[in-house]
């Protein structure tokens, strides 16, 4: 590390403990004993600073503020996004402080979702632009009120490292002396923005904000919220999707020590305590009897049935081109049919949030979110109150995943605080409570068929089902029975396939709650295509890679990260026997990927990851470390789910519970995970969904290589590995 | 409920609470100590590992009657230890974190591992760390890590 480096670290802490006394929403903290986080944050005061957006706050000390559109749960946004703010704004980078945004659609709003959203790996997609610009507009106003200061042409003088400087006269002014005379300018309409050849952090590793905090226990998550007089809570819904509270005897728990109070909702209990054993033990001790309803003999089989009977009918139409019906008249044909689990989010921090209810009728809420805004609408409509009456501390997210895109936390946590006298009140999940009261990616059922000229496909038919999401979550998205994310990778394949037809039939699951999960619909949309290339490969007798490519010419950067990753994994070459290689390529959130897996299948048919190689075409890069390590963390997220990740349904209650039954993957199952980057000038594209995409398709395909054995369901099968079942098909 | 002494990060500490509590709530919702992490509660993750006595152990296991005499050490702490400092530096100089809330358990198992194998190797680490699920998946940066505290790592 360079010695600017350490500097810029050294001030990083500095600005941290800054924050502290600041009352900031950071939420950076050093713990103390009976110490209290952030009680009373202040709301963005802008008073005597130079304010001339949303996102860019300079006081007379120089001091820069950057707010924070975006979460931080792990992405590395927080960084990113200042990169990109710091860099037209021309600040002294070292020095920067960073800030949580307040709930406010109207100006943090995500533009992809007009709400402020944190998902779709589109925040630097999203804000790329809007930052930018905010940035070159401030130091358009910094360098007017320099020049009119200095009675010189603004275009003769230049900014950088948060100065001003005319040149010819070696004059100097710094950001915090201009902030009062920059706040009297006009922002220009259309500020110059650099050119990328001068970009002088974009595109150069940068050490992460967040990261300090995180390795010495002083950063603050949602879950370490600690208010005074707090009480402590846990709750538990009905294990049956949809049911009620019958009846509760709480004699023998209201005889623990710390025990506080019992509260019986109509579809949960909670139990408050002392602290988070008290009412853990209080809630195990409490005898519950349910009333099951409607759902209760919804089981897996019944789930699976319900959808292949559905995905029968014909679906809506979201795409088609050429004469589909005329291709399929001719020529040797294929057809394969793939399905995908339910998935828990599993995120390592259970699902949290502390409420004050306060004497106006409104509250406070303490808690990490990927949706601040729709936490304070939800909750303010639940209280009957004004949005303003509900203040939302945004906190570090401990993973996030797509889960903590729904407020149902905060929900169950306002519901628990009406009960009380107005404490503070931190209702904690327990990891039992967070796998079974999730929102579950949903199961989807793809199939596809195509037809062969001359070695190359001419006809494709593909048909998506399954749960949207969208149409729950995001309704005026939801057009003409579309779900747009379900078919997205499906709308938008790679190859050139000149008679194409997608269709979508929307089939929600019995019971089961479904909501976004890393990777979302490309996930499954990349798992169907990818499995059945390999598939067509096979049968053509062809090499995987090449006869991707002979399908490309339209795709010059999806030809040029296969030719990379087939180059930097050592494609071709010889292995041993069941070992395989599989590739998967991806144009997917902005980004074209191509990944290789090299994996081992035993005779037990357990599977051994060797080797994984990843190519990216990301367009510009604004920090490289941050778009590897997403990469690496996002295979290893999307692999766990290949390899074991599968929530069953019986009695309308999901079967897993714990880490035990719902397994992870672990550091001594995963490989070197290689990823290359690509230099582009294209515009940025997104990275965090993309790993968990591309892991389960280049497995099956290694898996297929190693084995001849088609898997076409996830996770994979040991037993038809092992070759003690039959292959699904 | 009895009162009893702890032993943490060299500062004594009264505490008033059931002998079955486990330690990890004992820290988090007694003390405030809130940089030890619960993930799980049946020790199958690791985000709540602490040391005693310089051994590393899942404090959501660990009933607070059962710590005895042991000297308690957390991550808030483990910066002061030799190998925990050269820990904590290696993380951030290979990046490792992400979201970061399994990284308090992961540089506390791996701080154990240092102290009592200063030169792991792969095997070693696989022990040493296969207990504690990072579900960002920054395992890859965790072994490198762990090899560049130790001074093993291979040159690039």
């Amino acid at each position: 590390m360079s010695a600017d480096n350490t500097i810029a670290r050294q001030s990083r802490r500095a600005f941290i403990k800054g924050g502290v006394a600041g009352g900031f929403l950071l939420a950076f903290h050093v713990p103390v004993f009976g110490g209290v986080n952030e009680p009373n944050q202040s709301p963005d005061d802008t008073n005597g600073k130079f304010a001339p957006n949303a996102f860019i706050r300079i006081d007379k000390a120089g001091k820069t503020t950057l707010i924070m559109p975006q979460v931080e749960m792990g992405q590395g946004v927080y960084t990113s996004v200042a990169m990109i703010l710091a860099e037209e704004l021309d600040a002294d980078y070292s020095q920067v402080a960073l800030e949580h945004a307040p709930p406010n659609d109207k100006v943090y709003g995500n533009p992809v979702f007009g709400i402020q959203v944190t998902g779709n790996s589109n925040s630097i997609r999203a804000f790329w632009k809007p930052l930018r610009t905010a940035g070159a507009s401030a130091r358009a106003m910094l360098i007017q009120a320099a020049a009119k200061q200095w009675k010189v042409d603004p275009s003769s003088c230049a900014a950088s490292d948060g100065k001003v400087m005319h040149g010819a006269s070696k004059r100097t002014l710094s950001y915090g002396a201009l902030a009062d005379a920059a706040s009297k300018e006009t922002p220009p309409n259309e500020p110059p923005l650099k050119d990328p050849k001068d970009f002088k952090l974009i595109g150069k590793p940068q050490k992460r904000f967040d990261t300090p905090g995180k390795v010495d226990g002083s950063a603050v998550y949602g879950i370490d919220a600690m208010l005074p007089g707090m009480k402590f809570a846990t709750i538990m819904a009905s294990p049956v999707f949809g049911g009620k509270v019958s009846k509760v005897d709480d004699t023998a728990a209201k005889q623990l020590p710390g025990v506080q109070k019992v509260i019986v909702l109509d579809d949960m209990v909670a139990v408050v305590g002392e602290h988070f054993w008290a009412a853990k033990s209080g809630l195990d001790a409490l005898k519950i009897t349910w009333a099951h309803g409607a759902n209760a003999t919804v089981s897996n089989d019944a789930i699976w049935k319900h959808l292949r009977e559905q995905s029968a009918k014909d679906g809506v139409v979201a795409k088609s081109a050429g004469d589909v019906k005329k291709a399929f008249e001719s020529g040797e044909k294929f057809h394969a049919v793939y399905e995908l689990p339910f998935l828990a989010h599993a995120t390592m921090e259970p699902m949290n949030c502390t409420v004050q209810i306060k004497p106006d009728g409104g509250c406070e809420i303490w808690q990490g979110t990927q949706v601040i805004s729709r936490v304070q609408q939800t909750v303010a409509q639940l209280l009957g109150v004004s949005d303003d009456k509900v203040i939302v501390h945004n906190h570090l997210i401990g993973g996030g995943f797509g889960r903590r895109l729904e407020p149902d936390m905060a929900i169950k946590a306002v519901r628990v605080a009406q009960h009380l006298d107005g404490e503070p009140v931190k209702v904690v999940w327990s990891r039992e409570e967070d796998m079974q009261q999730d929102v579950y990616r949903p199961v989807y059922r793809d199939e596809i068929s195509a037809t062969m000229s001359d070695g190359k496909i001419a006809g494709w038919k593909y048909k998506v089902s399954g749960s949207s999401i969208i149409a729950r979550w995001l309704p005026p998205a939801f057009q003409k029975g579309i779900d747009i994310d379900s078919v997205d990778c499906a709308v938008d394949q790679p190859y050139d396939v000149p008679n194409f037809e997608v269709q979508y039939v929307r089939v929600e699951p019995p019971a089961v709650p479904t909501g976004f999960w890393r990777g979302v619909g490309p996930n499954n949309n990349v798992f169907a295509i990818e499995s059945f290339m390999d598939e067509l490969a096979k049968k053509l007798n062809k090499d995987p890679i090449a006869f991707r490519k002979s399908m490309l010419d339209k795709g010059p950067r999806c030809k040029a990260v296969l030719d990379l990753v087939a180059q930097k994994s050592g494609w071709g070459q010889p292995l041993g026997k069941r070992i395989g290689r599989g590739v998967c390529l991806q144009p997917a959130f902005g980004s074209f990927i191509a990944t290789v897996i090299e994996a081992e299948v035993d005779e037990q048919g357990e599977v051994q990851l060797r080797k994984i190689t990843s190519a990216v075409d990301t367009g510009i890069v604004v920090n490289p470390d941050t778009v590897v390590a997403q990469l690496q963390g996002g295979l290893i997220f999307g692999l766990t789910a290949a390899l074991y990740g599968e929530v069953t349904i019986d009695g309308g209650r999901v079967q897993q519970s714990n880490f035990h039954n719902y397994r992870m993957l672990r550091i001594n199952q995963v490989p070197a995970i290689d990823v290359h980057l690509v230099q582009s000038g294209e515009a940025p594209g997104g990275i965090g969904e993309t790993g968990a995409t591309a892991g389960p398709p280049a497995l099956r395909n290694a898996i297929f290589a190693a084995t001849g054995i088609p898997l076409r369901r996830l996770p994979i099968d040991r037993d038809v590995l092992a070759g003690r079942k039959q292959p699904w098909a | 409920m009895s009162q009893r002494q702890l032993k943490i990060n060299g500062e004594d500490k009264t505490i008033d609470v059931p002998d079955n509590m486990p330690l990890l709530w004992v820290l988090r919702d007694v003390l405030g100590m809130t940089g030890t992490k619960f993930g799980c509660g049946i020790a199958q993750c690791g985000a709540c590992t602490v040391h005693l006595d310089g051994r590393a152990v899942r404090s959501c296991q660990m009933p607070v009657s059962a710590v005895g005499n042991r000297a308690i050490t957390t991550i808030e702490g483990i910066g002061k230890t030799v190998a925990g400092a050269k820990i904590q530096k290696a993380w951030l100089d290979e990046e490792v974190v992400q979201c970061g809330y399994c990284q308090s358990g992961q540089i506390m198992s791996a701080s154990a591992l240092l102290a009592a194998t200063p030169k792991p190797d792969d095997a070693d680490i696989n022990a040493a760390m296969a207990g504690n699920i990072c579900r960002c998946g920054t395992y890859v940066r965790i072994r490198a890590a762990i090899k560049r505290a130790a001074g093993t790592e291979q040159p690039t």
